[in-house]
């Protein structure tokens, strides 16, 4: 039994750290949060030619490192950390996995190798209008079109759907067939009758948009896996994905934390540090509380990921539920701690506190997690 | 980054397993889950016999060195053990003042002879001992300690109050904090000192506690004795002493408490599936909540462990005492809560609650015994964060 990063792990991350600090500093979130595409294409390619992180946790066999999610965790949470912008959460921790959970040999032999490679981006469009993650896919539908399908409707809140070559799209049969569930298609961003429209976001560092589909004609081969597998594919991937984005999430709060202790150490009010005073005290100590606990159920979660498929539903729903509540709670303190200067527009504080409200909400918030854990304990 | 026991780790829980499952069918049966917080004098001559049997058979102080009576267990062994003992349902420890505070310490700062005069009579249950801490002016203010004690003729004399201590009535031995040197700064006049408790200087007095019960005694200190070798450490370093003592409190001997936990919280569902408060959406999310806080409060546990063997006790495990104590008392309001109206109602007159009900009221001194949340507070900060501290009345003791 050894719950911490092996010296290997470790490495990554500093690794992963080291170049953060400088490819995804204050200035370079925001410069890349105020561009249309949102991210910074020389970073994306370094992330993927020159770091490998693309590749962690592809198999070799499809040009990857073969390495895990406990690494591609490590790494996560040090993107979480310096609040990077990038397509690497929807193309590495969802489309990716979309793919590699529920694709066919062929599927996986054309996309992986170049998401390993930081050659393509990709992104999962699921969502219908309504925003509602018990209703994954009903935003579109399919039909049989000769050999292959006609997809029509609207997906929204698609994380990066404006920008990536490579789209899964969740949709449901057209035609009511009871208990019937999602299923998933790749869909390429130029094929003719789809168009993306970007949305204003309010957390200006993750981008989202909405994208509709007018009779899009797809080859029986852009199916994702087996028909009617989309159900048991989705439930997977949104597990890992909760995983990657419960890291991200630990590092964004840490880096809350330790803004919050410096201003605190060094800001001055009544002739002491702020930081002497209990009141600011202890409400940094219950962020360190926060943050710990949240690493550990993190930890788990992306432990769970690469060698317990049995625990991952309920280790899945843990993390997201405890770093999501996490998350936000420090990022609001963060703000209180610094006062006026942390209200403004100039300091990082509410760069924070926007993400992790959206993340927050991400694939469900911290109730509707609790909501599975208590179906699982039989409630 | 590996959560599995390894093959010899899971043949020592099973060992462990079958060794309490085995006992606690035959003669012992009845003290199945009885003793503890809240019903610490339940049965009690019959778990100091069950006690005498865990040292006879090798399984009470566990991860000492083989040479003082333990078995030289690891971290990892260890928590397995506690881990074993809370889902089997045995009995609460008598012993673990002893073997929890006063063992570590004597181990940390003792001399040879106090460790082979004092730790073996714990590990077969032969001397009970209580802590001689808080005082009615030092409680979170722990250095205030007033109580004071004087080498006359190649003795201590001591002298004064304390409070708060746990199995007072039933220690033969008390690891008390005396201040030695009144003119010193008040951290540094104070001695740790060894005291027999069976003498006429010494009077008990049971506190009635909120849950009805006496846990907790005060003790008076007129002119008690105890020889001039029996001190921890040297004279005037007892703060020092009193803090490492303090820190294995908040440490391992607290990482196995969570299978009890769990059995409470297991308790608490079973309660609310049939009573129908798991139709309630807010009672399901609490319950959810509860079992998400105990399950992070285990995991919390098991990284400290691995830091701790790789050789560091890090800042990481400040985090634990004020974590159970939250999480404990949130639970006790969570079963009332479940149990509804029939919450209100006791077992027996007089004032005879159920474990859920006294689980409940003990739960509001998790908070404050032991260093209380607001103290946790401020040792996070100050020690695991570099804050600068509180400004303080530097005044000396006395």
């Amino acid at each position: 039994m050894h719950f911490a990063f092996t010296e290997e792990q470790e490495e990554l991350r500093r690794n992963a750290r080291r170049f953060l600090e400088t490819a995804s500093s204050t200035a370079g979130v925001r410069a890349a949060m105020a561009t249309a595409s949102g991210y910074d294409e020389n970073v994306w390619n370094r992330l993927g030619q020159e770091l490998g992180f693309t590749s962690l946790a592809i198999p070799e066999s499809y040009g990857g490192a073969g390495l895990g999610f406990v690494e591609l965790s490590a790494v996560m949470e040090e993107m979480g950390r310096a609040l990077l912008c990038s397509p690497f959460f929807a193309t590495v921790c969802l489309a990716a996995n979309a793919v590699l959970v529920g694709g066919t040999e062929e599927q996986k032999a054309e996309l992986l190798p170049a998401i390993a490679s930081g050659r393509t981006t990709a992104a999962a469009a699921l969502l219908p209008p309504s925003g509602r993650w018990d209703a994954v896919g009903s935003g579109v539908v399919y039909v049989p079109r000769g050999s292959g399908y006609e997809l029509t409707g609207t997906s929204s809140f698609v994380i990066d759907g404006h920008t990536a070559r490579w789209l899964v799209v969740a949709a449901r049969p057209a035609a009511e067939v009871a208990g019937r569930g999602p299923s998933l298609f790749l869909v390429s961003a130029d094929t003719p009758g789809l168009r993306r429209r970007p949305l204003p976001t309010m957390d200006m560092t993750r981008k989202q948009a909405e994208l509709k589909l007018h009779e899009v004609e797809l080859p029986s081969s852009a199916l994702l896996g087996a028909a009617d597998s989309g159900e048991s594919t989705l439930a997977r991937v949104l597990d890992l994905a909760k995983v990657a984005l419960a890291a991200e999430q630990v590092g964004g709060a840490e880096h809350c934390l330790d803004m919050s202790v410096e201003y605190a150490k060094t800001r001055v009010q009544f002739g002491r540090p702020i930081g002497s005073f209990q009141a600011i005290k202890h409400k940094l100590a219950d962020m360190f509380v926060l943050v710990e606990s949240a690493r550990s159920a993190s930890y788990y979660a992306a432990w769970t990921a690469a060698h317990s498929d049995e625990e991952l539903p309920a280790a899945a729903a843990l993390a997201k539920a405890y770093c999501s509540e996490a998350y936000f709670k420090v990022a609001a303190e963060c703000i209180q701690i610094h006062g006026g200067v942390g209200f403004t527009w100039e300091h990082d504080a509410h760069l924070f506190f926007k993400r992790a409200k959206s993340s927050e909400i991400l694939f469900g918030d911290a109730a509707y997690h609790r909501a599975v854990v208590a179906r699982q304990m039989g409630l | 980054m590996d959560l599995r026991f390894s093959p010899e780790e899971e043949s020592f829980r099973q060992e462990v397993r079958t060794f309490l499952t085995d006992r606690l069918r035959g003669e012992f049966a009845e003290l199945s889950g009885r003793g503890g917080p809240g019903d610490e004098h339940e049965l009690f001559e019959r778990r100091v016999v069950w006690e005498r049997m865990l040292g006879q058979a090798g399984w009470a102080c566990i991860g000492w060195p083989k040479e003082y009576g333990g078995r030289g267990a690891s971290l990892t062994e260890q928590v397995i053990f506690y881990e074993e003992y809370a889902r089997a349902r045995a009995p609460g420890r008598l012993g673990h003042i002893g073997e929890g505070l006063l063992g570590p310490t004597l181990i940390a700062f003792g001399t040879e002879a106090q460790r082979r005069r004092f730790l073996p009579p714990i590990v077969r249950c032969e001397e009970l001992w209580c802590q001689g801490y808080s005082e009615p002016n030092a409680g979170s203010d722990l250095a205030n300690v007033q109580t004071r004690a004087e080498l006359v003729s190649g003795e201590w004399i001591i002298t004064g109050q304390k409070v708060w201590t746990s199995l007072a009535a039933r220690a033969d031995w008390c690891f008390a904090l005396c201040r030695t040197d009144p003119a010193a700064p008040k951290h540094k006049g104070l001695s740790y000192l060894l005291v027999p408790m069976r003498q006429k200087g010494i009077d008990v007095r049971p506190i009635a506690q909120m849950n009805g019960g006496s846990e907790f005694s005060e003790v008076f200190f007129d002119g008690a004795r105890t020889a001039a070798d029996n001190v921890v450490g040297e004279i005037n370093g007892g703060w020092r002493v009193a803090m490492g003592t303090l820190a294995f409190e908040r440490g391992a001997s607290t990482l196995g408490q969570q299978f009890g936990f769990e059995n409470e919280l297991d308790q608490i569902v079973a309660l609310a599936k049939s009573n129908g408060a798991a139709q309630d959406p807010i009672l399901r999310d609490r319950l959810a909540q509860a079992r998400i806080g105990l399950t992070v409060m285990r995991l919390n546990a098991l990284r400290t462990l691995s830091l701790m063997q790789d050789g560091e006790l890090r800042r990481e495990a400040m985090i634990a005492k004020i974590y159970w104590a939250t999480w404990h008392r949130d639970l006790g309001k969570l079963a009332m809560d479940v149990l509804g109206a029939a919450s209100e109602i006791g077992e027996s007159e007089p004032y005879g609650l159920t474990s859920l009900q006294r689980m409940f009221l003990f739960a509001r001194a998790d908070t404050i015994y032991a260093g209380s949340n607001q103290i946790q507070r401020n040792i996070i900060a100050e020690r695991a964060l570099g804050l600068p501290p509180e400004p303080r009345s530097g005044k000396g003791g006395g």
